[in-house]
Order: structure tokens, then sequence, then C-alpha cells
């Protein structure tokens, strides 16, 4: 067994080693050089979706979800409810709609020129694209944390008390308050407690990264969207990141994009595997990664491909 | 190649040099507190000072950034913030690229055409609004582009956040660009601070002290112009200090967008 493993992983890297040139051009959104080829029927079968999802209360419910970047589609049909209070990760290769499924949450795709959507989203019951939805409203109620941690050339206070500025919250002894809380929930108060004052890119990349998550629980959300948020943090501070997604599994339901399979294991209580803008499988973690119903899900776990 | 290139480099410089010391040379020799302190006294021999005409300059400026500034500022936000939306975009930024090419005294004749023959005489007012004219495509195009620099993961940040793109420009995207903008600025004000042709025509000049922007003004540039091509060597002398002013003036502009240009650096 391990040993065709590790045949797989010299064929996955030899087949990487293929100069880029030889390589038919691909889609913008096709993934890049997986070796195992999925046949299109296996693609397109209805996602496979553990029954344990559904005793879990549901925050988030995508319903038969699909998004165009212009005549390219990038998401397909995508059926899914997010439990509440949990840790959800998206996995999958490159390209396979994980995060555009995520900034689909709050809207996010709504920036960009010529995209067009199908079916839609519920937040606790409540459609999220309708005429007549407040965007602002149903982004407030979603903190976001990017991949690359961008926090504003400010302050560091003023950068966690972002929202209620924008709020029209006047009150020193509020704004103090919060930026202490979200810190704290944040685990970086000790760091910064006596700075708060100094520019915030003057802390260093793990910190910048969860001042953007104290940034973005400073303005109360009920979930967290994290797009990948360590790819861009040494193992020292993407440990002291996960430590921190446990900390707020609970009070927060947080959906978190992930190009490292040991990362979704180690924090999510659900995994939902997409693959060329497909849900393939959804499940409590443990199933997806030890007993994956579909053999793609496997062929992807145990690093086959991606 | 590289001895040709420094070759060429020096020559250029060295008749640099040559302007601004003859500049120096005989610019600083007429050059006297007089200069500063008094008004033109009307006579040959003794021709006075240039009060009038640096206080006329700065209220020009003043005016003329009153309304330049603020257009220019508009402009760019929409270029860089609102125009994806709008078929206007392209239009308005082709425009204001030719606008910023267009000859200044065409923009002098356009001042007398609007603003001189409808009220009657040469004014202040006039004036002001041609060097507005000049500023607000400079302004406008530099505050794009800067804008354009601040990092599109801002404006995302503030958006998720719950900010409405007004807020997210006002709170983030300006002042993450302030120090690049307020440098467009100063390049605009640098650069009517020096024009003469737009002013012949409309403010026309005045050897009085004046603050009045309905009477014709004065300004260094236009007042030069009079001195240099009149027959008194006095008066010569005096325009020559006038031009010394004015290039010491222009010099500390461009020192002062250098050092905030750095600033802005460094706090990144």
């Amino acid at each position: 067994m391990e040993n065709t493993l590790i045949q797989a992983r010299e064929t996955t890297l030899a087949h990487r080693m293929v100069p880029a040139s030889s390589k038919q051009p691909e889609a913008i959104d096709a993934p890049r050089g997986e070796p195992v080829h999925l046949p299109r029927e296996q693609v397109d079968a209805p996602a496979d979706i553990h029954e344990q999802i559904n005793s879990e209360d549901q925050l988030i419910s995508i319903d038969r979800f699909s998004l165009f970047y212009g005549k390219q589609q990038a998401l397909y049909g995508i059926d899914m409810k997010i439990a509440a209070g949990k840790v959800t990760a998206l996995i999958g290769p490159s390209g396979c709609g994980k995060s555009t499924l995520l900034r689909s949450l709050n809207r996010l795709n709504d920036l960009i020129e010529h995209v067009r959507i199908d079916g839609n989203i519920y937040l606790a019951g409540q459609p999220v694209y309708a005429s007549g939805v407040d965007v602002i409203k149903v982004r407030k109620r979603m903190g976001m944390v990017f991949q690359k941690s961008n926090p504003f050339p400010m302050s560091i206070f003023e950068n966690v008390v972002y929202s209620l500025r924008i709020a029209g919250e006047k009150r020193r002894s509020v704004l103090e308050e919060v930026c202490e809380r979200s810190l704290r929930g944040a685990a970086l108060w000790e760091e910064v407690k006596d700075r708060l004052h100094t520019s915030a890119l003057s802390l260093s990349g793990g910190q910048q990264q969860r001042l953007c998550i104290a940034r973005a629980i400073a303005a109360d959300p009920e979930v967290l969207l994290m797009d990948e948020p360590c790819s861009a943090l040494d193992p020292l501070a993407t440990g002291k990141v996960e430590e921190l997604i446990h900390g707020l599994r609970g009070s927060y339901t947080i959906v978190i994009v992930t190009h490292n399979m040991q990362q979704a294991a180690r924090v999510s209580d659900y995994t939902a595997f997409m693959y060329l803008g497909r849900l393939i499988e959804y499940g409590p973690t443990k199933t997806v990664f030890l007993t994956p119903h579909r053999r793609e899900t496997e062929a992807y776990v145990t690093g086959r491909f991606g | 190649m590289f001895v040709v290139c420094v070759l060429f480099t020096l020559t250029i410089l060295t008749i640099l040099g040559l302007v601004i010391g003859y500049l120096i040379w005989i610019g600083a020799g007429s050059l006297s507190i007089k200069f500063f302190t008094e008004l033109p006294s009307g006579k040959v021999a003794d021709p006075g000072g240039m009060k009038h005409a640096l206080i006329g300059t700065a209220v020009l400026i003043g005016l003329a950034s009153l309304v330049g500034i603020p257009l220019g500022l508009l402009a760019g936000i929409y270029l860089s913030e609102y125009s994806r939306e709008w078929w206007l975009a392209s239009p308005v930024r082709f425009i204001s690229d030719v606008l910023a090419g267009v000859p200044s005294i065409v923009v002098g004749i356009l001042g007398y055409e609007l603003l001189v023959v409808p009220l009657g005489r040469y004014n202040g007012w006039a004036g002001a609004m041609a060097l507005a004219f000049i500023m607000v495509p400079i302004v406008a195009r530099t505050t794009e582009e800067m804008l354009r620099l601040v990092p599109h993961s801002y404006r995302e940040a503030s958006l998720a956040l719950g900010a409405t793109k007004a807020r997210t420009i006002l709170r983030v995207v300006l002042p993450a660009a302030t120090g690049s903008v307020v440098t467009g600025i100063m390049l605009a004000i640098a650069r009517v601070a020096g024009e003469t042709a737009p002013l012949l025509f409309t403010a026309l000049g005045s050897r009085f002290l004046t603050t009045n922007p309905n009477l014709p003004f004065p300004s260094l540039t236009v007042q030069i112009f009079t001195y240099a091509t009149g027959p008194y060597p006095e008066q010569k002398r005096l325009a020559w200090a006038g031009i010394l002013v004015l290039i010491c003036l222009i010099f500390v502009l461009n020192l002062a967008i250098r050092l905030t240009a750095r600033s802005v650096r460094v706090a990144k």
C-alpha cells in the first residue's frame, strides 16, 4: 500500500516536471496537470453527501448554485448545507471553484464583471441573492479572511475597529473595548497591546493575518469565511492560526478553503471535496479522509492528483 | 555606448548648469529686499519691486486650486473607482489626456472668449479659471494612476466588512494614496505657477496691487514678460530677478514633491 502511494506520488511529480509549454492550452479555471483522469459521467454524477450533515443545525444553505464568468461556467449546481458553529473545509485541486464558492457566500463576486449566477444561497433562511437584499448587511454577517493578509495601512487599533467606524461608532470606550476583545479573540492581544497605535504593516505576516481575523470578528459576524488563510504563512504562524480556528469554532460558523489536506484534516469538522466546479463529496472530515465514498475523493486525499 | 551616454548626460548637465549659473549671476545681482516689499514705482530709473506680482500669482494659484483640485480629484476618483460600470470612462480619459497636452496659449484664448469678452474686460477670474483648466487633467490623471496603485485587496477587505463603496474610497483607498495624490496636486501647482500664455489674454497683468479678481490682475510671469520685452534696462534687470524667484519657487515645490513622495514610501 505504502509503495503504491509513493509510486503514485512519484508519477505525480514526474508529471509536474513536464514543461508548461508542452501542455495543451487550458481554460482559465481548469485544474492543472492532474494525472488521474476522471470520466465525465463520474464528475457529473450527483454529489455524495453523507447523512450525518443533515443532523446538524444548518446556518447556510446553498441551493443548486451555479456561477458563470462570462461564458465560462465555474460552479455547477452546488447543493450543500453548512452546519452552524462548525468548521467546514472546502478542498479540491486549483481551479475547482472552491474560492469562487466561498466568495459567492458574501457576494464578493459581485465586484467582478460579467459574473452571472443561477440558483441561490440562504443565510439563516433568508436569500443572499434576491432583488432588494441589502448586500452590505449580508457582508456584515459574514467576516472574511483572505489568502494574503491585507491589513489597511493604518494603526493596529484603527484596523480592528474599522467595521465600527464605518457604522459610525464614535465612543472611545466602545471602540477600545471591542478592540481588546477582538484582539484577544484572535490571540494577538498580548503581542500588540503596547503598540496599538503603530502601523499594522509593521507586524509580521502571521500577526497580520491574525489581525485580519480580529478585524473580521470585531464586526461580530455569524460566519467567518477563510480563503486559504495560511497559504502565505510559515509553519509556526500557520500553527497559531489553526489553533485560533480551533478556538473560534462554536462561536462562529467557519468555512475555510484550503489547499493543505493536513490542515483540512486538523481543523475541520466537515469537508467538502470539489472538482471541476462540482461538489463531489461532502461529509464528516474523518469519513471523507479515511473512508471516502467516491473514487475521485480518495484519489485526491491520498495525493494521487491535485 | 556607455561612454556616449555619459557624454550626452554631461553635456545636458553642463547646459543646465550654464543656464542656471547665468540666471543666478544676473538675477541675484538685481534681487534685493525691495523686490519683495515694493510696488512698481512708475519711474524708469528705479522701477521698484514686484510685490504686487507675487501676491497676484499667489491669489491666482489659490483661486485656480479651489476649482481645479476638487474637479481633478473627483474626476480621478471616478476614472479609477467607478468607471468600470459605465461607458463614459474611456472618452473622459482620452479627453483629459488631450487636454493635458493642449498648448497653454489655446487655454488662454478659450478663457478670453468665455470669460473676458462676455464680462467686457480683462479680469482675475478669467486668469484663475484658465489656470484651473490646465490643472484639472493633471490632477485627474495622477489621481487615477495613484488610486489604481492601491492594492485591490484593501478594497475587498473593506467591502467584505460591510463598507459601502463610497466609504471604502473615502476611508481606505484615498488615505492609502494621500501622499501620492498630494504629489500630483503639487505637480499641477508647479506647472501653472510658471504659465504665462493663458494669463496674457485673461488676467492681462497689472502694475497695481489688487486682490479684486474683477479687475485686470497682476502675476509674476506676465510682469516678467512685460519688463523683459520692454525697452528699459532697469526693468529688464527686475525681470531677471523675477525669473530667479520663479525658478526658486518651482524648485522648492519640486523638492517638496520629492520629499512627500519619499516620506510616503517610507511610511509604506
